[in-house]
Parts: C-alpha cells; structure tokens; sequence
C-alpha cells in the first residue's frame, strides 16, 4: 500500500482539481472534463502500449482516432436506399476490383523472385487495377452524391445502436495499422514515425473530401446517442421526483406554489444535463477499467516482460529467438485499436463527426505530452497524464486571461494587451510545450514512473 | 505545329515553373532536416514551425521597413529583412540547443528521446510564432509581380496560351541555386565543412582528430538558421505565410530528406524536387493539354486528373513509401553528409 501511496495521492488530486470546478463554474462542466479526460486516457493507454511497451513512437495517432469516428457514423447512422440502389453496386464492384490488385500483387510477390520483371509487372497491375476501379467508382460516387445532397448524400451506415462501434473502430484502427506496420516496422525507428505522420494526414484528407463516405466536410450530425437524452428525461416522471427529493432541503424553504414549480423545471433542466454526462462518465469508466485490468494484465504477463526486453534491448531479445518485427508489428496494432476506441468513444460523446475538426496537434501530439507527462510504461501514470493535461489544456485559457489581467492594469485596455487576449488560445501551447519539456528533463520517467516487478 | 508549342507553354506555365519553384524551396527544407539528421542526429519535428518563426520575423522586418519608407526597388523588401530574420533565427536556434537539445546531446540519449524533446520544442515555437504573430494568411510580397505577364507572352508569341513568370519564382530558383551552391561549396572545401562532414561520418574518429564538437554543433544550428529562413520566406513570399500550413510542410520535407536518403545533402536536394514533381504532375488535370494534342473527336471529356489537389499529401507519403519498400535507404544512399 505505501507503495502505491503516491499514486492513490496524485488520483485524489486530479479527482479533488474536477471537484473544485464542478463547485466553481459549473457541475456539468466538471463533468464533460472528467468524460474527456477518461477519452484522453483511453488514448493515452494505446500510445502507452506502443511507447511505454515497446518504444514504437507513433505520430499518427489523429489518423486512428479518426478512424474511430468514422466507424461511429458507419455503425450507427440509418443505411441510405436510395444511395445503395444507384451506386451501391458500383461501389462494391470497385472494392473488389482492389482487393483483386492487393491479391494480385501478393500473388507475384509470391511466386517470382525479385527482378526488374517482377516490379514492373507489380506496377502495371497496380496502375491497371487503379484505372479500373476509378472507371467504375467515378459515377457511382456522382450518383450517390446527388442524392439529396443537404441531408444523406453519402451511403449512410448500418443502423445500429452506436456502442458497437467500439468494436468496429478499433478494427478499423487495426487494419490501418496492420498495413502501415507491415511496411515500416523493421526499417529505421524514424520512418514509422514519418509514415505514421503521413497516413493520419491521409486519412483525415480522405474523410474531408470523401462525401460518399461520411458526407466529408458537410459533417454528419445527431448521431443516436446510448444514453437517455435531456429533452425526454425532463419528461419523465421519476427523473422529476429524483430531482425533487434530491434538492428536497432547499426546495422546502420555497413557499409559493408556482414559484416552486418553476425552481423544480430550472433544476430539472440543470439536472438533466448532469445525468446525461453522468451515464456517458459511467460507459467511459468501464471502458477505461477493463482496458487497464486487460492492461496490467498484459503487462505483468511473460508477454509484458519479453516486449520489454525487445525495448531494452533489441539485439539481446533477437538474439534470445524473439522476433522483434513481429512482436513489433502485434503491438502497434493492439495500441492503434485501442486509440480507434477513443476516437469512436469520442465521436460517440459529441454526437457528431466532423472530420475538418481533426488537427495533429490537439489529436496527435497533446496525446503524447499526456504520455510523456503521466509517465511512460506505466498504465496509472498514462491514464493520470491524460487527465491532467487535458485539464490543464482546458482550465489553461482562463488561467491565461486572469493572469494577464493580474499584471497590466485592469480595465486599461491599451493595444498590447488586446493583443495578448486575442492569442489566448496560444498560451496552452506554450504550456504544454514547456510541459513536455521539463519533464523531459527533470523527471524524464514522467509523474507515476514504470515499475518493474521482479519476481 | 502551333497547337503542340502551345501544349508545352501550357505544361510549363502550369507544371513545370510551379514544380521547380516548389521544390527548391522543399530542397531548402530538406536540406535542413538531413543536415540537422547527419550532424545532431535525431529527427527534428519542430523544424516547419522553426520555418514559420523565421518567416514571421522576416515579415516583421518587412513591415518595419515598408514603414519607414525603405524598398528594394522592383524586388520585394523582404529580400532586405532576411539577413535580419536570419540573425534572430540564429540566436533562437542557439538558445533552444543551449537549453535544451545539448542536454540530451551531451547525455547521449537514443536519437528517439531527442526526437521527442523536439516535439516539445515544437509546441513553444508553435506558441511564439502565433503569439507574435497570430495564426491568420499574410501576404508579404512587394515589388515587381511578374518577370512576364499571361498577356505580354500571348501578344509577344501570339499563341493561345500565356506563360506567366512570377518574380519570386525566379528569385526563389536563383536564391536556392547560390544558397545551395554556397553550401555545398562550405561542406566540400573548406576546412571547417570537412570537419562537420568527419562528425558526421564518425563521431568518436572526429573527436579523436581534435575536431571541437561544441564548434561543429554551433555550424550547424547557424545553416540550419540559414536554411530555415530562406526556405520559410521564400515560400511565403511565393504563396502566403500561415502558420498551419508551414507546419502540414513538415511532412513533404521529411518525405524529401528520407527519399533522396536521409543525411545526405544531394540526397535532399534531389528528394525535394522528385516530392514537387510528382505532387504537381500527378494533381495536375490535363484536359487542355490533350485538347491540343489530340484530334477533336478524341478530347477527353473529363478532367483528366489522376489525384485531385485534396490529396497532395498522399503523393508525397506514396513516394515516401514506394521508396522505403523498394531501397530504404533513399535514392542516393543516406547518411554520408
């Protein structure tokens, strides 16, 4: 238990730091803070379990979120008929035509041996195939775009209740990263990084501008929610008791009748908002603690310990018959379908998708100083520097403003200080950055460092 | 006859003259990031915003002295404040390597660490940049626009199409030809070039031969200042200066340094121009070119674009990867400064 004190200490903090808002501003607001950081820890765990496990450093983490969200719009938005009847086809038959060109090229990569020959045929099927399949995709793509363009306009999705998507965003996630990984791992531990750079631009370039997909920068909105929704709980009878007997003491100092009625619907109201971020706090907190039982688990398992070794030292645990670009490879995979977990849990929470709103530096990397921050390796330390810095990135702008009204003059309004107001917004940037780089410096294994067990 | 002439003013006008431009100024990049790979040895993912701070501080010296009442005749003012941006860009670089990157340089901490720093880095220069300047689209260009104007070229050949020659087109292409020359004139021939390209080779066989370490880092940091600033303003001064976008620059320059093989200069600069090529001939929509060249009965009716523009970066990272699967190690071989 003294062991653990700290950590036990620094989660009562962040707990204690939410309290402190919800008394302060607002308890709603405390609430979508506490729902984000418990996104940003779900993050945080997948880029753990590729930097913390395994050192693989991954700067396309907005690419896998992303591909959560659109497995969110896929699963739950209602299909669209009149969409699949005019390209429906066309859009399957130019599927098929590129899962043949993959099939093909791993057919040749197969049975020939390396050789001029065999590259140049690679290409010419790869560029035949992509003719092809533009050939049929093209008017397919303009017929389903037609279609009431303001409202659908893009194939919709399967219609089911939106918690799915959970699932189905980390395999899209996994997917993504099986290929990426397939390709980069096993070459300089840099170029992940840059390839990883470049598909998350390539997935969001491909979302904005892919209207038949996810109606691109038209954004989808209204997404089913899984929990009640407040118009309907401000209906509901027992939602109104609960709301009655809960502020039972300060409603009995209210006399009159129809004064007390309308303090009742201000608290319902108020208290609807609550209970909804509520629900949304609870399916988050179950994700994020049996992510972090199946975590430990992993962590603390033989598996745990050779990803390790293959951190430490890649030649000793090659030599030993580990292989390293597998291990790799299984890793990268597992920590992106965890991060496409997020990015469907998110989506999910706002209830909307909008994929102009991706951008690397809040997706990709806030993420990592949260890593960095939390302490990397350690699944409590990850899931602690998530909540922290995304509080910090919240609470940052009105700690900006009063301080900068705390040293130039108050009610003076003079050109300097429009100007600091105006770049606000900057100032977390600034802090996060010089964050990042004073625990890298001072206490480069973050606030809870990785613990070795060894037994 | 006239009909093919034509086609090529047309190729030129649109593809060729973008594409040198655009990969001169990636070159200039690049060649920032392999130099700063070669020598300090880490991947530096604060460089577009350092591009960024340095093309603020050439558009505050503009600025500065297009209110004073300096110019620079026909060519853009800013040619007069890049020496000043220069200066501040040195300074800042010298300052973030005394704070922070000696630290991890000294400690010899695995090139990733370094990399992650840098992303640290990248933040508070970030922050600076918007802080300073704000995250809007400024446009800083002055002077003379056009060397040859669509019009002059149309009624000087009396063809259909315009060839259109911005002046900082040119200025971009022969700043990048002396700069590049300049540099590779240092690296080769003169004594301290020698001993960096030694530091890079082999650190230890360096310090063995009395190279100062300390001395080679500072070189460094004050090319890569250099560097900065001109890719930075030049490609401001080309298009317009955002912050955004010079930091969505950071990935067709690491695409570049990596596949012209990364630490190796002409690797770079090959690299930079293999990006821009295939960026704009492959989002290029040809409709009108095969409408020259082709019988009418045959014109296209549609656009005849491979990519649309959305998908620039996809070109790059295409590149990127059909490189790192057929010969990792770029096409000129990398790390050989």
């Amino acid at each position: 238990m003294r062991a653990n004190l700290n950590v036990v200490l620094a989660y009562l903090i962040m707990l204690s730091l939410i309290v402190i808002v919800g008394i302060f501003q607002s308890w709603s607001f405390a609430l979508s803070i506490l729902n984000l950081c418990l996104i940003s820890a779900v993050m945080t765990m997948g880029v753990n379990i590729q930097w913390g496990y395994a050192g693989l450093f991954n700067v396309g983490i907005m690419g896998f979120t992303a591909l959560g969200g659109l497995a969110a719009v896929l699963v739950s938005v209602p299909p669209v008929r009149e969409a699949w009847q005019v390209g429906g086809l066309s859009m399957i038959a130019s599927l098929a035509i590129i899962i043949a060109i993959v099939l093909a090229v791993r057919f040749i990569l197969k049975q020939y041996p390396k050789s001029n020959k065999r590259t140049f045929s690679i290409t010419a099927v790869i560029v035949v195939g992509l003719i092809i399949a533009r050939l049929v995709f093209g008017p397919a793509v303009e017929s389903i775009e037609a279609i009431s363009p303001a409202t659908t306009g893009f194939l919709g999705g399967l219609g089911l209740p939106i918690i799915f998507s959970w699932f189905v965003g980390a395999l899209f996630a996994a997917g993504v990263a099986y290929v990426i990984g397939k390709i980069t791992l096993g070459l300089r531990s840099d170029y992940l990084a840059i390839a990883t750079l470049g598909i998350s631009e390539i997935i969001i370039a491909i979302l904005k501008h892919e209207d038949w997909l996810a109606r691109g920068v038209k954004n989808v909105i209204g997404l089913k929610r899984p929990v009640p929704y407040e118009v309907n709980l401000q209906e509901t009878d027992w939602f109104i008791n609960l709301v009655e007997k809960f502020h039972s003491r300060s409603l009995d100092l209210i006399n009159d009748p129809s004064e007390k009625q309308e303090a009742i619907k201000q608290l319902v109201i108020e208290g609807s908002s609550v209970f909804v971020k509520l629900c949304y706090a609870g399916l988050f907190a179950i994700v994020v603690i049996i992510l972090l039982i199946l975590c430990q688990k992993a962590l603390y398992s033989p598996w745990g310990r050779m990803m390790r070794a293959i951190r430490d030292n890649e030649e000793a645990a090659n030599a030993m018959g580990k292989n390293v670009v597998k291990q790799h490879l299984n890793i990268f995979i597992l920590g992106s379908a965890v991060v496409g977990i997020a990015g469907a849990m998110l989506v999910t929470y706002d209830g909307l998708f909008t994929p102009g709103s991706f951008q690397p530096l809040r997706f990709t990397f806030l993420i990592w100083v949260m890593v960095i921050v939390g302490g990397s390796g350690n699944n409590f330390g990850a899931i602690l520097g998530g909540c922290v810095v995304w509080f910090v990135w919240i609470e940052a702008a009105p700690a900006a403003l009063y301080l900068i009204n705390l040293f130039t003059s108050a009610g003076e309004i003079n050109p300097f200080k429009a100007h600091l107001i105006e770049s606000i917004p900057y100032f977390r940037y600034l802090i996060m950055g010089m964050g990042l780089l004073l625990i890298m410096r001072y206490r480069p294994k973050g606030i809870i460092p990785e613990k070795i067990k060894h037994v | 006859m006239t009909d093919l002439i034509n086609a090529l003013v047309l190729l030129s006008n649109f593809v060729l003259i973008p594409a040198i431009t655009y990969g001169s100024q990636l070159a200039l990049g690049a060649l920032g990031i392999t130099i700063i790979y070669g020598i300090l040895r880490f991947a530096n993912f604060a460089y577009g915003d350092l591009m960024a701070f340095a093309t603020t501080f050439t558009i505050l010296f503009t600025w500065y002295f297009q209110s004073i009442g300096i110019s620079f005749g026909v060519l853009p003012t800013a040619l007069l404040a890049i020496p000043f941006a220069i200066i501040v860009t040195i300074i800042f670089c010298l300052i973030t390597d005394k704070l922070v990157f000696g630290y991890y340089r000294i400690k010899k901490s695995p090139s990733v660490t370094i990399a992650m720093v840098s992303l640290g880095v990248m933040f508070v220069t970030n922050a600076i940049v918007r802080i300073i300047i704000g995250p809007y689209d400024r446009r800083f260009a002055d002077g003379e626009r056009f060397i040859i104007r669509a019009n002059e070229f149309k009624e000087m050949t009396g063809l259909n199409e315009g060839l259109a020659i911005k002046s900082t087109q040119v200025l971009t292409i022969v700043i990048t030809i002396i700069v590049v020359s300049l540099l590779f004139w240092f690296l080769n021939k003169t004594k301290t070039g020698k001993s960096m390209r030694a530091y890079s080779d082999n650190e230890d066989l360096a310090l063995l031969s009395g190279i100062s370490p300390a001395r080679v880092v500072m070189i460094t940091w004050i090319i890569v200042a250099i560097l900065a600033t001109f890719a930075g303003s030049l490609y401001g001064l080309d298009k317009s200066f955002k912050p955004f976008t010079y930091f969505s620059l950071l990935l067709p320059i690491f695409a570049s340094a990596i596949v012209g093989g990364i630490g190796n200069p002409v690797g770079a600069l090959v690299g930079g121009y293999v990006i821009a090529f295939s960026e704009i001939i492959i989002t290029y929509a040809y409709k009108k070119f095969f409408a020259y060249l082709l019988p009418e009965s045959l014109e296209p009716n549609t656009l005849v674009q491979f990519l649309s523009t959305d998908y620039k970066f996809a070109v790059s990272f295409s590149i990127l990867v059909i490189v790192l699967l057929v010969r990792p190690t770029g096409i000129l071989k990398g790390k050989t400064l």
